[in-house]
């Protein structure tokens, strides 16, 4: 019993070196450059530890045998001790700041772009917008970007409200989005997988419900993914969703919402045009299922208090209709 | 303890003494400030989610049959008027009157295409109910219905935000700063009653003198 106490805290510990939301999990170009840098860093500093405490203990030991030396020869021996030992601070401290100094350069941002998507940060949510030279090509998506593997991906930041933190620990370090200005990142995955980002400056309430997934996929899946963002929402079949339609135009959802293709148009709250092909909802609160979409859109504020979704009064067969609707929007 | 002594001591001399009235002077002082800071650190409340019947109640706007004032159903006195008298909801008014593009006809408040919130009329009158009831069911020449794009209490507290920019007496709550550059003085400084008295009247003639 007591060891699992001790143990259980210990395991909670070391979950946080590995898997989602960890910068060590690094499988990003920047991720890895930094996570090197990290590695390199506290292995030397590890090891100037263990020198010092080795020196400490053999001046420990040895203090019995000690006998009265001459003054010269121990001021000598103690000037070869002293300027060795700031030599070697010198050189560590100086090679530490080398390593760090091209780590830096390494991260160059003004690369060519493969990909270039502008990040509107937003209380408590994120915009994406792949932007392209033809505007027809161009699309909106929230919470979720897609990305070529192997490919430099240009992120454009922006904030319409307070200070908000990029970062997706695996690909690369964070970077804020501050109002009123723009900062630029480059991601680049080096292999395909699902990383998670998350706002790394406190912006509100909502501040931890704010997450957004990067899924790096190699190039082939990933014209596939655009071209289909691309496209209009789909056009409903069954008479569930056509109803759903029908009542998420006629009730307060367009106001907010766009459906590219219908007349929703507002831009307010996240485009919702392929909402049902996103992974999550609300910024990675819950898995996105027809029930969950269901919970959301009948009680946003219980699920993400101080959300500016507001409760729309619907009624159960309402309800259920927009949740097909939503979730038929592949 | 000190009772017991006769003739001028230490302590003696700190408690009756000049310095006694200046260090209890002092402790006052810092216990006033004290205790502001203490009461500024209690939040104001915040309704982030209206209740399905209390949204429900609040629809039930009681108008004159003209469609000019009214009361407001007994549920708003119940919640304390909450979106005329607290920042969050004033705020949250504010951040409305930008997302729906009230500015494109009413301006930053001075009017435009539509009629002005600062010159001192209300086309039909200066009472929450009737500003409610502009948003939400429309008026004549021009302005639209919002039923189907705001919920209630969304109405409410974008009519909150509108009576508190054309109000004649500064309030103690104020929404959040703009982001953008400012036409008019803050909400909380009663822009209204600042633009008036620089000789804003007679805006409009054909209604008679200003009030």
């Amino acid at each position: 019993m007591k060891r699992a106490a001790i143990s259980l805290p210990l395991l909670l510990l070391l979950s946080g070196c590995g898997g989602v939301q960890s910068a060590l999990d690094a499988h990003g170009h920047t991720a890895i450059l930094l996570k090197n840098l990290i590695i390199f860093v506290v292995a030397t500093c590890f090891a100037v530890w263990i020198i010092v405490m080795l020196v400490l203990l053999w001046s420990l030991m040895r203090r019995g045998e000690r006998q009265a030396a001459d003054d010269r020869s121990l001021d000598r021996r103690m000037m070869i001790a002293v300027s060795g030992a700031v030599a070697a601070t010198a050189l560590i401290i100086s090679v530490l700041t080398i390593a760090s100094f091209y780590t830096t350069r390494g991260l160059d941002p003004a690369r060519h772009a493969d990909v270039t998507i502008r990040v509107r940060a937003q209380q408590w949510w994120w915009q994406f917008v792949y932007q392209d030279a033809d505007p027809a090509r161009s699309f909106q998506t929230a919470n979720e970007i897609h990305i070529p593997v192997g490919k430099d991906v240009r992120v454009l930041l922006e904030s319409s409200d307070v200070i908000h933190s990029f970062w997706v620990p695996s690909l690369a370090g964070k970077q804020d989005l501050i109002p009123g200005r723009e900062n630029i990142l480059t991601l680049r995955a080096e292999r395909p997988g699902v990383y998670r980002g998350q706002c790394a400056e406190f912006c509100g309430l909502q501040h931890s419900h704010m997450a957004l997934f990067v899924i790096a996929e190699d190039e082939e899946r990933y014209r596939q993914w655009a071209s289909a963002q691309r496209k209009e929402g789909l056009e409903p079949r069954e008479p569930e969703t056509v109803a759903g339609k029908a009542a998420f135009m006629a009730r307060q959802c367009a106001a907010c919402h766009t459906i590219r293709g219908t007349e929703a148009s507002g831009i307010t709250g996240p485009d919702l045009t392929h909402i049902g092909s996103r992974h999550s909802i609300a910024a990675g609160l819950l898995e996105n299922t027809r029930g969950s979409l269901a919970a959301w859109i009948a009680d946003p504020q219980t699920l993400k208090p101080g959300n500016n979704m507001p409760i729309v009064p619907l009624s159960a067969d309402e309800l259920r209709q927009i949740s097909a609707y939503m979730d038929s929007l592949k | 303890m000190s009772s017991t002594v006769s003739g001028p001591t230490f302590s003696g001399a700190i408690f009756s003494g000049r310095a006694f009235r200046l260090l209890a002077a002092a402790g006052l002082v810092v216990g006033a400030f004290a205790g502001a800071a203490a009461v500024g650190l209690l939040r104001q409340p915040r309704q982030y989610r209206v209740d399905p019947p209390v949204s429900a109640a609040l629809e039930g706007l009681r108008m004159m049959p003209n469609g000019i004032a009214g009361a407001p159903p007994e549920v708003y006195f119940a919640l304390g008027q909450p979106y005329e008298k607290t920042a969050y909801d004033l705020n949250q008014g504010k951040r409305l009157y930008s997302w729906f593009g009230c500015a494109s006809c009413h301006g930053d408040g001075e009017g435009g295409a539509g009629p002005s919130f600062l010159d001192g009329w209300w086309l039909y009158g200066p009472s929450m109910v009737s500003i409610a009831a502009s948003i939400r069911d429309g008026r004549p020449h021009g302005m639209p219905a919002f039923r189907n794009k705001m919920t209630i209490d969304e109405i409410w507290q974008l009519a909150g935000y509108v009576k508190a920019i054309g109000a004649y007496s500064a309030k103690l709550t104020a929404p959040s700063r703009n982001d953008e550059r400012r036409t008019r003085p803050a909400e909380n400084r009663a822009p209204a009653a600042i633009l008036f008295d620089q000789g804003a009247a007679p805006v409009r003639p054909e209604q008679g003198p200003s009030p």
